[in-house]
Formats: C-alpha cells, sequence, structure tokens
C-alpha cells in the first residue's frame, strides 16, 4: 500500500469517526436539559467543525481551508464567551 | 523510504484524532452532568482538531503550513481551557450545582 493511499484511507476513517461524534454532540444539543449543557455541546460541535474540514483540506489538497479552520475556532471561542456570558446576565435578571 | 514512513506516521496520527473526536461525543453523551461533561468536550474536542492539524503538518511539509498548523494547535490550546473554564464559573454562579455522587450511591443502595 502507497504512501498516499494510506493517507486517503485514515481521512476518510477519521472522517467517519468525527462526523459520528458530531451526531452525538447534537443529540445532547437537543437532548440537553439545561442551557449550560446545550452551550457546551455547541462548543464541542464548533471544535470538531475545526477538526472536519482540516480533514477535508488534507483529502482535497487545498490548504487554505486551514485558514477557514482557524477563523471558525476564533468564532467558536466567541461565541461561548458571549454565550457564558448571557447565563450568568440571566441568572442575575432572575434574582 | 523517508516519505513511506512519514505518510505512516500521518495516517497513525489522523486515526488518532479521529478516535479522539468520537470520544469526546460518547462523553458528551454518556457522563452525567455538567461540569463532568465538560472534561469530555473541552480535553477530547482539543486533542481531537488539534491532532488533525498536527496531520495535516505532516503532509504538506511545506513550511507556511506547518506555521499555520502550530498557529492553530496554539490559538486551540489557549481558547479551549479558557471557554470552558468561563461556562463553568458563569453554570456556577447561575445556581447549577454539580451533581454529588454520594448521594447517588446511597439511593442506589
Amino acid at each position: 500500500m502507497s504512501g498516499s493511499e494510506i493517507i486517503v484511507w485514515a481521512c476518510w476513517v477519521a472522517l467517519g469517526c468525527i462526523s459520528l461524534g458530531l451526531l452525538l454532540a447534537i443529540i445532547r444539543l437537543i437532548l440537553g436539559p439545561t442551557l449550560p449543557d446545550r452551550i457546551l455541546a455547541l462548543d464541542l460541535i464548533t471544535t470538531l467543525g475545526i477538526g472536519f474540514i482540516v480533514l477535508v483540506a488534507i483529502l482535497t489538497g487545498y490548504y487554505l481551508y486551514v485558514d477557514i479552520a482557524i477563523a471558525l475556532g476564533l468564532v467558536g471561542f466567541l461565541s461561548t464567551v458571549a454565550l457564558a456570558r448571557y447565563v450568568l446576565k440571566r441568572a442575575e435578571a432572575r434574582r | 523510504m523517508i516519505v513511506e514512513i512519514l505518510a505512516w506516521i500521518a495516517a497513525l496520527v489522523i486515526v488518532a484524532a479521529g478516535i479522539f473526536g468520537l470520544l469526546a461525543g460518547i462523553g458528551m453523551l454518556r457522563l452525567p452532568d455538567l461540569f463532568t461533561r465538560m472534561h469530555a468536550a473541552s480535553k477530547g474536542g482539543l486533542v481531537g482538531a488539534g491532532l488533525t492539524l498536527v496531520g495535516i503538518a505532516i503532509v504538506a511539509g511545506e513550511s507556511s503550513i506547518v506555521l499555520r498548523a502550530i498557529l492553530g494547535i496554539v490559538f486551540l490550546a489557549l481558547t479551549t481551557p479558557v471557554s470552558a473554564h468561563l461556562l463553568a464559573r458563569a453554570a456556577i454562579k447561575a445556581g447549577y450545582v454539580p451533581l454529588n455522587t454520594d448521594a447517588i450511591e446511597k439511593s442506589d443502595s
């Protein structure tokens, strides 16, 4: 088995595993009993999305996708911080 | 020869990244409360996404891609624990209490 062939195989296996992980995170996003559970599931979805985009970059050879993955990480971090602030403000308003 | 060995190492790293991503999803679904799920989400997600970036650095082998991959890993390693900590702090302050495992063991027996 040649070198590039084994990398393509590994990419498809990893894409399958990460897709399954994304599915489980989406189930938690739907079930999640509280609001912070749902925010945590969204955080995991963006982090796994970074891995997914990088794997697609390896498969297609368009290495420009790495920049998109880094940008997605930035947006995911900012959204999690904003939603955590929202949880705090909502609890303060309820008091 | 060297290229073959590098390809095998890259394939191993990429498969490990996929397994970590799957474990993060399983932990997210199976663990009992928010503060234990946070372990799975932050650690598993960080290692899963970080190992794919290591994989693309090995596969590409160009200095610009390697630099971007290192930048991405450093950025992820800085932001993921911070966001998990902020969320845990907000949840504690908002009155979500951690699950007490002693209470579960007592109610089971």
